[in-house]
């Protein structure tokens, strides 16, 4: 395993927020009085605690390489899609093609991926999974509701799996620029869309009052998304020499992956909200599910591979 | 061993959440009955009961269903090592009813679905009286209600390739007859109490 000298900047970031989260953590829960205050310093030091192992997982899968890190996106595609689908409506004609969108669909798209296939990476879901899925279903022969049906699962496989494969896909750019790493450049993204989540939440904790999306999203402030966005591209600047961009060119996009990545929570919030619940999910302690951690990053990331890939390939 | 694998495997395929309203009491044995969907029902109950309850944890079957075909024999009797019983009692084949009982009588819990068959995932089927004479006969025993979630979907009756949907099993506050109900109110109360943990959507 050769050590890739870029990642020491953005390690250095994810260490420093970790342990400053932990620290603000602690602050929190000895000071806490009353119920709402000790409910809330339970709920820091969860996701603070998740994010340790979180970015832990990540940080060792990008460091062992291509294969693994693809393998754990279509790991993170699987538990986000089998989320979505457990919260959305199902009828038993759906059942045989729900079976091939786990494990055909999904793991074929992230076959492609791994071989650098990039035709079939960019139409395999939007063109042979919307085709091989409403058929799959039609020939079960239930109609009710059948268009609905075939709609919820297709948008399902789009956000969980094609969307979110546009992160490791960034592994096979091929940047101009000789000296760029696209390992690096995975890891940028990565963090600027984690760290401009934590950046509202937090922004929106201490200041947040004006509400953006009251019948959305409640918790979501017009303070938190101002903070949020320009702590996003500060850091973004500052992380710059890490990847093939100007200082400008760092401002431009992390402030578009900042606001693509409020839009994209925004979304899956509005989805929640449509069907009845929460979260997803119960699987990570102080977040919620797979999908609530992934949300803006789902929508956030194919922008960005796309907008990477014009300007700089 | 299987049965250890089956539930890891599981747990990776499903998640598998258990929500406890009330933690086992006493030292058993214990028996669990649910509301049924799917093969996979047992298998569920399996992953979310304690280590050594679950080692010394048998399902009751139906032997009319499980007996039939050389590959549900070798289930029912290696995998899941089912206590295989007449939905319709012949005499010829013993009592059902002694046949649990000497599981009881051996420390062991019993996983029974009294609805008797697989129903679709949503409503409750009535309760078939089994459920009544055991617990009229040991009215010391506790009955666990269990509310099963999801596994309709993960594999539903008829289907032999799984989904993977999450599921979920609610376990309630375990019941025990009283002496003076009839046959009709205590199946009544057991419907209501396994009912009740099914979640408000």
């Amino acid at each position: 395993m050769n050590f890739n000298p870029d990642l020491t900047l953005p390690l250095a970031v994810v260490l420093a927020t970790l342990v400053t989260g932990t620290i603000v953590g602690e602050i929190v829960s000895r000071t806490a009085r009353g119920d709402k205050a000790l409910r809330f310093a339970g709920n820091l030091r969860a996701r603070v605690g998740s994010w340790w192992l979180m970015s832990g997982g990540f940080v060792v899968a990008v460091l062992l390489g291509g294969t693994v890190t693809v393998v754990l996106f279509a790991i993170g595609s699987f538990l986000a899609l089998r989320e979505f689908l457990t919260v959305i409506p199902t009828r038993r004609g759906d059942h045989r093609a729900l079976f091939w969108a786990f494990f055909l669909i999904l793991p074929a798209h992230y076959f492609f991926i791994g071989n650098g296939n990039y035709g079939m990476f960019t139409i395999f879901i939007p063109v042979y999974a919307f085709v091989l899925i409403p058929i799959r279903i039609a020939l079960a022969g239930e109609t009710e509701e059948y268009l609905a049906r075939t709609a919820r699962i297709q948008w399902g496989m789009m956000v969980c799996v094609y969307f979110l494969s546009h992160v490791p896909a960034l592994l096979q750019l091929q940047l101009r620029d000789p000296d760029a790493s696209t390992p690096a450049l995975l890891f940028y993204l990565i963090l600027i869309v984690q760290l401009n989540d934590v950046a509202q939440y937090t922004f929106g904790t201490l200041f947040g009052k004006r509400k953006v999306a009251p019948s959305v999203s409640p918790n979501k402030t017009l303070e938190g998304l101002i903070g949020g966005v320009l702590a996003t591209v500060a850091v973004g600047v500052a992380l710059h020499p890490v990847t093939p961009f100007s200082p400008l060119a760092a401002a431009a996009l992390s402030f578009m992956v900042a606001v693509m990545g409020f839009l994209g929570d925004l979304v899956m919030s509005a989805v929640k909200r449509d069907l009845g619940v929460k979260d997803y999910s119960g699987a990570i302690p102080g977040h919620g599910g797979v999908l609530d951690r992934m949300d803006s990053l789902t929508f956030a990331a194919p922008v960005f591979f796309h907008v990477v890939g014009f300007f700089y390939q | 061993m299987i049965r250890l694998a089956m539930c890891q495997f599981f747990r990776l395929l499903c998640g598998c959440r258990a929500r406890w309203d009330a933690p086992l009491q006493g030292h058993g044995p214990w028996v669990f009955y649910a509301n049924h969907s799917s093969h996979l029902d047992a298998v569920l109950l399996w992953a979310m009961l304690p280590g050594p309850v679950r080692s010394r944890c048998r399902t009751v079957a139906a032997a009319d269903y499980w007996e039939r075909g050389p590959v549900r024999r070798w289930l029912a009797k290696s995998v899941f090592r089912a206590v295989l019983v007449e939905r319709q009692p012949r005499p010829s084949r013993g009592s059902p009813l002694r046949r649990m009982s000497e599981c009881l009588d051996r420390g062991e819990s019993l996983v029974l679905f009294p609805e008797g068959t697989r129903g679709d995932g949503g409503a409750l089927g009535p309760l078939r009286p089994g459920l009544w004479h055991l617990s009229r006969e040991r009215p010391e025993l506790s009955l666990v209600p269990v509310w099963i979630e999801n596994l309709s979907r993960v594999l539903p009756k008829g289907e032999i390739l799984p989904v993977p949907f999450l599921a979920a099993a609610t376990i309630g506050e375990p019941i025990r007859c009283k002496p003076e109900e009839s046959r009709d109110e205590f199946l009544q109360r057991a419907h209501a109490a396994l009912l009740e943990l099914r979640p408000h959507p």
